[in-house]
Protein backbone atom coordinates (compact mmCIF):
# COMPACT_ATOMS: atom_id res chain seq x y z
CA UNK A 1 0.00 0.00 0.00
CA UNK A 2 1.79 3.09 -1.21
CA UNK A 3 -0.84 5.57 0.01
CA UNK A 4 0.62 7.46 2.90
CA UNK A 5 -1.52 8.72 5.76
CA UNK A 6 0.38 12.02 5.83
CA UNK A 7 -0.24 12.63 2.13
CA UNK A 8 -3.91 11.75 2.55
CA UNK A 9 -4.43 14.06 5.54
CA UNK A 10 -2.55 17.01 4.08
CA UNK A 11 -4.30 16.80 0.73
CA UNK A 12 -7.69 16.41 2.42
CA UNK A 13 -6.86 19.66 4.21
CA UNK A 14 -5.50 21.47 1.14
CA UNK A 15 -8.02 20.58 -1.57
CA UNK A 16 -10.84 22.88 -0.35
CA UNK A 17 -8.46 25.84 -0.16
CA UNK A 18 -7.16 25.19 -3.67
CA UNK A 19 -10.72 25.01 -4.98
CA UNK A 20 -11.77 28.21 -3.24
CA UNK A 21 -8.70 29.94 -4.64
CA UNK A 22 -9.60 28.65 -8.12
CA UNK A 23 -13.12 30.06 -7.81
CA UNK A 24 -11.62 33.36 -6.65
CA UNK A 25 -9.35 33.50 -9.69
CA UNK A 26 -12.25 32.76 -12.03
CA UNK A 27 -14.66 35.30 -10.54
CA UNK A 28 -11.94 37.94 -10.17
CA UNK A 29 -11.19 37.80 -13.89
CA UNK A 30 -12.84 41.10 -14.81
CA UNK A 31 -11.33 43.13 -11.97
CA UNK A 32 -7.76 41.97 -11.46
CA UNK A 33 -5.32 39.34 -12.50
CA UNK A 34 -7.05 36.10 -13.31
CA UNK A 35 -9.53 34.60 -15.68
CA UNK A 36 -11.32 31.48 -16.73
CA UNK A 37 -8.36 29.65 -18.20
CA UNK A 38 -6.09 30.08 -15.17
CA UNK A 39 -8.82 29.37 -12.63
CA UNK A 40 -9.96 26.28 -14.48
CA UNK A 41 -6.44 24.89 -14.50
CA UNK A 42 -6.03 25.60 -10.76
CA UNK A 43 -9.33 23.80 -10.11
CA UNK A 44 -8.12 20.82 -12.16
CA UNK A 45 -4.88 20.87 -10.13
CA UNK A 46 -6.93 20.14 -7.00
CA UNK A 47 -8.29 17.01 -8.71
CA UNK A 48 -4.73 16.02 -9.65
CA UNK A 49 -3.73 16.31 -5.99
CA UNK A 50 -6.71 14.14 -5.03
CA UNK A 51 -5.68 11.56 -7.65
CA UNK A 52 -2.13 11.49 -6.25
CA UNK A 53 -3.39 11.05 -2.70
CA UNK A 54 -6.43 8.78 -3.06
CA UNK A 55 -6.02 7.06 -6.42
CA UNK A 56 -7.71 7.42 -9.77
CA UNK A 57 -10.71 5.17 -9.20
CA UNK A 58 -11.69 6.86 -5.93
CA UNK A 59 -11.71 10.32 -7.54
CA UNK A 60 -13.49 9.05 -10.65
CA UNK A 61 -16.33 7.67 -8.55
CA UNK A 62 -16.96 11.15 -7.14
CA UNK A 63 -16.42 13.19 -10.32
CA UNK A 64 -17.27 10.85 -13.16
CA UNK A 65 -17.29 11.08 -16.92
CA UNK A 66 -20.95 12.09 -16.86
CA UNK A 67 -20.07 15.27 -14.96
CA UNK A 68 -17.13 15.95 -17.26
CA UNK A 69 -19.24 15.71 -20.42
CA UNK A 70 -21.98 17.86 -18.89
CA UNK A 71 -19.68 20.58 -17.51
CA UNK A 72 -17.44 20.86 -20.56
CA UNK A 73 -20.39 21.22 -22.91
CA UNK A 74 -22.22 23.53 -20.51
CA UNK A 75 -19.27 25.96 -20.35
CA UNK A 76 -19.14 26.46 -24.09
CA UNK A 77 -22.93 26.69 -24.18
CA UNK A 78 -22.93 29.50 -21.60
CA UNK A 79 -20.37 31.43 -23.65
CA UNK A 80 -22.14 30.95 -26.99
CA UNK A 81 -25.57 31.65 -25.49
CA UNK A 82 -24.45 34.97 -24.05
CA UNK A 83 -23.08 35.77 -27.48
CA UNK A 84 -26.43 34.94 -29.05
CA UNK A 85 -28.33 36.99 -26.45
CA UNK A 86 -26.45 40.04 -27.71
CA UNK A 87 -28.22 39.65 -31.06
CA UNK A 88 -31.67 40.25 -29.54
CA UNK A 89 -31.27 44.03 -28.84
CA UNK A 90 -29.72 44.40 -32.29
CA UNK A 91 -26.01 44.18 -31.54
CA UNK A 92 -23.32 42.04 -33.09
CA UNK A 93 -22.44 38.55 -31.90
CA UNK A 94 -20.68 38.85 -28.48
CA UNK A 95 -21.24 42.62 -28.37
CA UNK A 96 -22.19 42.81 -24.68
CA UNK A 97 -22.64 46.56 -24.80
CA UNK A 98 -25.90 46.14 -26.71
CA UNK A 99 -27.51 44.26 -23.79
CA UNK A 100 -26.26 46.89 -21.34
CA UNK A 101 -27.67 49.68 -23.48
CA UNK A 102 -30.99 47.92 -23.98
CA UNK A 103 -31.61 47.02 -20.33
CA UNK A 104 -30.06 50.16 -18.86
CA UNK A 105 -28.37 48.32 -15.98
CA UNK A 106 -24.97 49.89 -15.13
CA UNK A 107 -21.86 47.64 -15.15
CA UNK A 108 -23.79 44.83 -16.83
CA UNK A 109 -20.95 44.55 -19.32
CA UNK A 110 -18.56 43.54 -16.53
CA UNK A 111 -21.03 41.01 -15.14
CA UNK A 112 -21.43 39.44 -18.57
CA UNK A 113 -17.64 39.17 -18.83
CA UNK A 114 -17.72 37.41 -15.43
CA UNK A 115 -20.38 34.99 -16.67
CA UNK A 116 -18.31 34.26 -19.75
CA UNK A 117 -15.25 33.63 -17.57
CA UNK A 118 -17.27 31.16 -15.48
CA UNK A 119 -18.17 29.29 -18.66
CA UNK A 120 -14.52 29.22 -19.74
CA UNK A 121 -13.51 27.98 -16.29
CA UNK A 122 -16.05 25.12 -16.37
CA UNK A 123 -14.86 23.88 -19.75
CA UNK A 124 -11.16 24.14 -18.95
CA UNK A 125 -11.60 22.41 -15.56
CA UNK A 126 -13.59 19.52 -17.03
CA UNK A 127 -11.31 19.01 -20.01
CA UNK A 128 -8.09 19.11 -17.95
CA UNK A 129 -9.55 16.57 -15.51
CA UNK A 130 -10.67 14.37 -18.40
CA UNK A 131 -7.16 14.40 -19.89
CA UNK A 132 -5.67 13.47 -16.51
CA UNK A 133 -8.15 10.59 -16.17
CA UNK A 134 -7.37 9.27 -19.63
CA UNK A 135 -3.59 9.57 -19.34
CA UNK A 136 -3.42 8.18 -15.82
CA UNK A 137 -5.71 5.21 -16.47
CA UNK A 138 -3.62 2.02 -16.43
CA UNK A 139 -6.57 -0.25 -17.07
CA UNK A 140 -6.75 -1.81 -13.64
CA UNK A 141 -3.11 -2.86 -13.10
CA UNK A 142 -1.55 -0.98 -10.22
CA UNK A 143 1.19 1.43 -11.40
CA UNK B 1 25.86 20.27 -48.64
CA UNK B 2 26.66 21.27 -45.09
CA UNK B 3 28.71 24.19 -46.36
CA UNK B 4 25.74 25.42 -48.39
CA UNK B 5 23.47 25.21 -45.34
CA UNK B 6 26.01 27.07 -43.24
CA UNK B 7 26.28 29.78 -45.88
CA UNK B 8 22.50 30.12 -46.05
CA UNK B 9 22.23 30.40 -42.26
CA UNK B 10 25.02 32.99 -42.13
CA UNK B 11 23.44 34.98 -44.98
CA UNK B 12 20.00 35.09 -43.34
CA UNK B 13 21.59 35.87 -39.98
CA UNK B 14 23.51 38.82 -41.39
CA UNK B 15 20.32 40.16 -43.00
CA UNK B 16 18.42 39.82 -39.73
CA UNK B 17 21.13 41.55 -37.70
CA UNK B 18 21.31 44.28 -40.32
CA UNK B 19 17.54 44.81 -40.05
CA UNK B 20 17.59 44.73 -36.25
CA UNK B 21 19.03 48.24 -36.19
CA UNK B 22 15.77 49.62 -37.57
CA UNK B 23 13.61 48.07 -34.84
CA UNK B 24 12.07 50.50 -32.34
CA UNK B 25 13.65 50.64 -28.91
CA UNK B 26 12.27 48.38 -26.20
CA UNK B 27 9.22 50.02 -24.60
CA UNK B 28 9.24 52.93 -27.03
CA UNK B 29 5.87 54.72 -26.76
CA UNK B 30 6.23 56.04 -30.31
CA UNK B 31 6.64 52.56 -31.82
CA UNK B 32 4.05 51.69 -34.49
CA UNK B 33 2.86 48.68 -32.52
CA UNK B 34 1.86 50.73 -29.50
CA UNK B 35 0.89 54.02 -31.14
CA UNK B 36 -2.41 53.06 -32.79
CA UNK B 37 -4.44 50.15 -31.38
CA UNK B 38 -2.57 49.90 -28.09
CA UNK B 39 -3.19 53.56 -27.28
CA UNK B 40 -6.79 53.15 -28.40
CA UNK B 41 -7.36 50.31 -25.96
CA UNK B 42 -5.74 52.17 -23.07
CA UNK B 43 -7.83 55.26 -23.76
CA UNK B 44 -11.20 53.67 -24.46
CA UNK B 45 -11.36 50.43 -22.42
CA UNK B 46 -12.77 52.00 -19.25
CA UNK B 47 -15.40 54.12 -20.98
CA UNK B 48 -16.38 51.40 -23.47
CA UNK B 49 -16.60 48.47 -21.12
CA UNK B 50 -16.50 49.76 -17.57
CA UNK B 51 -13.93 47.21 -16.44
CA UNK B 52 -10.69 48.33 -14.82
CA UNK B 53 -8.70 45.38 -16.13
CA UNK B 54 -7.69 46.19 -19.69
CA UNK B 55 -6.41 42.67 -20.26
CA UNK B 56 -9.80 41.18 -19.40
CA UNK B 57 -11.54 43.84 -21.49
CA UNK B 58 -9.48 42.94 -24.57
CA UNK B 59 -9.61 39.19 -23.94
CA UNK B 60 -13.31 38.82 -23.24
CA UNK B 61 -14.90 41.74 -25.02
CA UNK B 62 -12.85 43.23 -27.86
CA UNK B 63 -11.48 39.81 -28.85
CA UNK B 64 -14.41 37.78 -27.55
CA UNK B 65 -14.83 35.71 -30.68
CA UNK B 66 -11.16 34.75 -30.58
CA UNK B 67 -11.53 33.56 -26.98
CA UNK B 68 -14.60 31.52 -27.92
CA UNK B 69 -12.43 29.84 -30.54
CA UNK B 70 -9.76 29.11 -27.91
CA UNK B 71 -12.32 27.42 -25.65
CA UNK B 72 -13.53 25.32 -28.58
CA UNK B 73 -9.90 24.35 -29.29
CA UNK B 74 -9.48 23.13 -25.70
CA UNK B 75 -12.78 21.24 -25.91
CA UNK B 76 -11.69 19.59 -29.14
CA UNK B 77 -8.33 18.63 -27.64
CA UNK B 78 -10.05 16.97 -24.68
CA UNK B 79 -12.45 15.07 -26.94
CA UNK B 80 -9.52 13.91 -29.10
CA UNK B 81 -7.55 12.66 -26.09
CA UNK B 82 -10.64 10.83 -24.85
CA UNK B 83 -11.22 9.20 -28.23
CA UNK B 84 -7.58 8.11 -28.56
CA UNK B 85 -6.71 7.01 -25.03
CA UNK B 86 -9.89 6.09 -23.16
CA UNK B 87 -10.15 2.38 -22.38
CA UNK B 88 -13.47 0.68 -22.97
CA UNK B 89 -16.77 2.20 -22.07
CA UNK B 90 -18.54 4.96 -23.88
CA UNK B 91 -17.58 8.58 -24.27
Amino acid sequence: MRRNVIIKTVSRFLVPFIQVYALYVIVHGALGAGGGFQGGVVFAASFILMIIAFGLTCVRERFGYRWIVMLSALGITIYATIGLLCLIPGGNYLEYGSIEAALGIPHLHGYLIDAVEIGIGMTVMAIMTSIIYDMGDTGGESP
Amino acid sequence: MKLKALLAVAFIGIILFWAAGDLPAFGDPEAPATRYTGKLYVDLALSDIGVENIVAAILASYRGFDTLGEVVVIFTAGISVALLLRRGGRL
